[in-house]
C-alpha cells in the first residue's frame, strides 16, 4: 500500500512540476543553509585546531596577571625578566626549549619602501617553539644575543614589502630609533584561523628590543615548550610553582600570572568558532521551519484546490487513511527532495566558500544526515494538518466542490 | 439476484425547523442487469438516493442492502472499499483529473485496488477500447471533447469491472449527438457487459434508453414502471 501511495504522491509532484518547486524551495534554502554554515564552521575549527597543532600542542605560554583578568590585585601586573625564562630553561627539566617574547609594532623602512610590522625582541629559542625554519641567512649568534646588536630574522611577508624582488639579506632596515641587518629569512608560515598573517614578522634579539624599543629590562610573555612525553599538567604545575617562589608568593596567595597551555588557547578559539557554527546553524534552522510553513500553505491550499479531486478519489473507494497518507506522503516526499536538493547546493556553495575563505573542507555526514531527517520530518509535521482536512472531506460537498 | 434494496430509506439534512427530509420512505428493488432510468424535478431526491445507493451517504433510517448485505451499518472504511471493488460512477462534471492523460485516469481505481502496473495498464487500455478511445491513451482531459471525456470516465468506472454504474446526469454538460453516444454506450455495458446501470437524467430522450424509470417527487417515489426500452 505505501508503494502505491509514493506512487500516486510522486505522479501528483510529476503532475505540478512548477508548484512542486516552488513549495520546496524554503526548504532547500534551508537546509543548504544550515548545511553550508555547519561545514564552514567547521572548516574553520578545524583550521585553528591544525594552526595550533602546527605550533605545537606542547606549548605553554606565561604571562604575568591572573587569568582572564578580571579583578586584578594592587600593584597589577610584576613583569617578567630575562632571569625567569633563564630559571625556568636552568630549574624545570622537562622543558625543551625557552623564549622570553616582548613586542610591538612598529614601522620598517628600506629605500622608499615602509611597512607597519609586528617586530619581537626574543632568542633563537623562539624559533624552536614556535615550529619556524629559516629559509635563507642565518639566525643569532651568541655574541649578538649578548650584547643586543643590530640585526634581525626577517619573515616572509616583510622581505617582499621592503625588498620585493631581491632577498634583502645583509641589508639595513631601519625602525624609528635604530636600524638593523637582515640576517636571516623565515620559511613562510601562512595566516593564523584568526586572519593575522604569521609572516608579518620582524625578530630581533632580546636585548636589542629591551635597549631600543621598549627601554626597560621587562619581557612580556615566556613561551616554553616541554619535551616530547611529559605531561603538559605536570611541566604547568612544576613552573607555576617556581614561578610563585620567584614573586615570593606566600601560600594562599593567588596567582599573579598565569600558564596557559595551547591546548587550552586552542579549546579557548576552537569553541569561539563552535559557538559561531552553532549560532549560524541555530539562525539557518529557523529558515528550515519557515520553509516547512510554506510547504503547509502549499499543501493547504492544494487541498482547497484538489477538493473536486479528494471527492473523486474518495468516491471510486480511496479509503481516508489513503487520501491521508497520499497528502501526508507528497508533504515528505516533496521536503525530502527539498532536502537532498539543498544537500546538493550546500556541497557546491561550501566548497566555493571554503576555497574563498581558504578554510579546509570537509563533508560533514552527521549534519547532511541531520539536515536531511530534519527536512524529511518537516515535510510530516507541517502536511498533517492539510493531509487530515483532505481526509475528513465529504465526498458528496467534495465532488461539488467549484 | 437483487442488487440493490432500499427498505423504507429515510433520509433528512440538518435538524429541528432547518431540518430538510430529502426522501421520505423510499422502497426500490433493482435486479441484476437492469438499467435504470430515475427521474424527477431538482430537490425530489434522487440524488441523495443514488448517493445513498453509491455508498458515499448513509441513510438516516431503512434499510440498504447491497446484494443482501446491510450497508446501514458499515463503517466509512468498510463503504470505502464497497466502493473500490463493486461501485462504479460516472458524474455530470466527468470529474477527470487534469493534467493526466486517459490512460492514467483510468488506472487510477486500479492502484487503490493495488494492482501491479503492468496488469493496471492493459486493463485500462482494455476499459478504453472498451468505450472507443483506442489510441488515445496519451492525450490529457483538456485535448478531449466532451463526449470523449464522459466516455474515459466511463472507462473509468468500468474497469473495475463493477457490479453496478451509478450514473449523475451523464449527459447533463453534454450536446444531443454526444449525448446519445454516451448513452449508446451505457446500452452497450449493459446489454453485452451484464454490467447494471443506474442513471439520474432529466431529459425524457435519454431516459428512453432506460428499460425501467423511476420517478421521483418530494423524496418520495411517484412512480415506477418499464419503459418499454423505445430506442430512439
Amino acid at each position: 500500500m505505501i508503494l502505491n501511495m509514493l506512487r500516486i504522491a510522486w505522479r501528483e509532484i510529476r503532475r505540478n512540476i512548477m508548484r512542486s518547486f516552488l513549495t520546496i524551495l524554503g526548504i532547500v534554502i534551508g537546509v543548504a543553509a544550515v548545511v553550508t554554515m555547519v561545514t564552514i564552521g567547521k572548516g574553520a575549527t578545524e583550521q585553528v585546531r591544525r594552526q595550533i597543532a602546527s605550533m605545537g600542542s606542547n606549548v605553554l605560554i606565561i604571562t604575568p596577571g591572573k587569568r582572564f583578568g578580571h579583578g586584578q590585585p594592587f600593584g597589577a601586573n610584576i613583569p617578567f625578566k630575562e632571569a625567569d625564562a633563564e630559571a625556568i630553561a636552568r630549574d624545570i627539566t622537562s622543558v625543551a626549549a625557552v623564549a622570553p617574547v616582548s613586542s610591538q609594532a612598529l614601522t620598517a623602512v628600506y629605500g622608499n619602501q615602509n611597512w607597519t610590522t609586528q617586530v619581537t625582541g626574543t632568542t633563537n629559542d623562539y624559533f624552536t617553539v614556535t615550529n619556524r625554519r629559516l629559509k635563507r641567512g642565518r639566525l643569532f649568534d651568541e655574541t649578538e644575543l649578548r650584547n643586543g646588536a643590530s640585526v634581525c630574522v626577517i619573515g616572509e611577508t616583510v622581505r617582499r614589502m621592503l625588498f620585493g624582488s631581491t632577498d634583502g639579506l645583509g641589508e639595513m632596515i631601519r625602525f624609528q630609533k635604530f636600524s638593523c641587518e637582515v640576517i636571516g629569512i623565515l620559511e613562510v608560515k601562512g595566516q593564523t584561523a584568526t586572519g593575522i598573517d604569521q609572516d608579518d614578522f620582524v625578530a630581533t634579539p632580546l636585548r636589542t628590543y629591551q635597549r631600543r624599543v621598549s627601554g626597560n629590562q621587562n619581557v612580556a610573555t615566556i613561551m616554553v615548550s616541554i619535551q616530547d612525553g611529559v605531561p603538559t599538567e605536570k611541566a604547568q604545575s612544576d613552573i607555576a610553582r617556581l614561578m610563585r617562589e620567584r614573586r615570593r608568593l606566600r601560600p594562599g596567595d593567588e596567582d599573579n600570572f598565569t600558564v596557559m597551555d595551547m591546548k587550552e588557547i586552542a579549546k579557548m578559539l576552537t569553541s569561539t568558532t563552535e559557538l559561531l557554527t552553532t549560532l549560524l546553524g541555530s539562525v539557518a534552522a529557523v529558515s528550515l521551519l519557515v520553509g516547512g510553513v510554506g510547504i503547509m500553505n502549499i499543501m493547504l491550499v492544494s487541498v482547497t484546490e484538489r477538493t473536486r479531486e479528494i471527492g473523486l478519489r474518495l468516491a471510486i473507494g480511496a479509503t481516508e487513511e489513503e487520501v491521508l497518507f497520499q497528502f501526508l506522503i507528497e508533504a515528505v516526499v516533496l521536503s525530502a527532495f527539498g532536502g537532498i536538493i539543498g544537500i546538493l547546493v550546500a556541497i557546491v556553495a561550501s566548497l566555493g566558500l571554503t576555497k574563498m575563505m581558504q578554510v579546509p573542507y570537509e563533508f560533514q555526514l552527521g549534519i547532511n544526515v541531520l539536515a536531511f531527517l530534519f527536512s524529511a520530518v518537516i515535510g510530516v509535521i507541517f502536511g498533517f494538518v492539510p493531509a487530515r482536512l483532505a481526509a475528513k472531506l465529504n465526498p458528496i460537498e467534495a465532488l461539488r466542490h467549484e | 439476484m437483487i442488487l440493490i434494496e432500499f427498505r423504507s430509506v429515510t433520509k433528512t439534512y440538518g435538524v429541528g425547523q432547518a431540518a430538510v427530509r430529502a426522501l421520505r420512505g423510499v422502497d426500490i428493488r433493482i435486479e441484476e442487469g437492469e438499467f435504470v432510468a430515475i427521474m424527477g424535478p431538482s430537490g425530489s431526491g434522487k440524488s441523495t438516493c443514488l448517493h445513498i445507493m453509491g455508498c458515499l451517504d448513509t441513510p438516516t433510517s431503512g434499510e440498504y442492502l447491497f446484494k443482501g448485505i446491510n450497508v446501514a451499518g458499515m463503517s466509512r472504511y468498510q463503504r470505502a472499499l464497497l466502493r473500490r471493488y463493486h461501485l462504479g460512477f460516472v458524474f455530470q462534471g466527468f470529474h477527470l483529473l487534469g493534467r493526466t492523460n486517459a490512460l492514467e485516469n483510468v488506472e487510477l481505481p486500479l492502484i487503490y485496488q493495488g494492482l501491479p502496473p503492468k496488469e493496471r495498464r492493459s486493463r485500462a487500455k482494455e476499459a478504453l477500447a472498451v468505450v472507443g478511445l483506442s489510441g488515445w491513451e496519451k492525450h490529457a482531459p483538456a485535448e478531449l471533447s466532451g463526449g470523449q471525456q464522459q466516455r474515459v470516465a466511463i472507462a473509468r468506472a468500468l474497469v473495475t469491472r463493477p457490479s453496478v454504474i451509478l450514473a449523475d446526469e451523464p449527459t447533463g454538460n453534454l450536446d444531443s449527438v454526444q449525448s446519445h453516444e454516451i448513452m449508446k454506450l451505457l446500452t452497450v455495458l449493459n446489454e453485452n457487459h451484464g454490467i447494471t446501470v443506474v442513471m439520474i437524467t432529466h431529459d425524457p430522450e435519454m431516459a428512453l434508453y432506460a428499460r425501467r424509470l423511476i420517478r421521483f417527487f418530494d423524496g418520495q417515489v411517484v412512480s415506477d414502471e418499464p419503459n418499454g426500452s423505445k430506442k430512439p
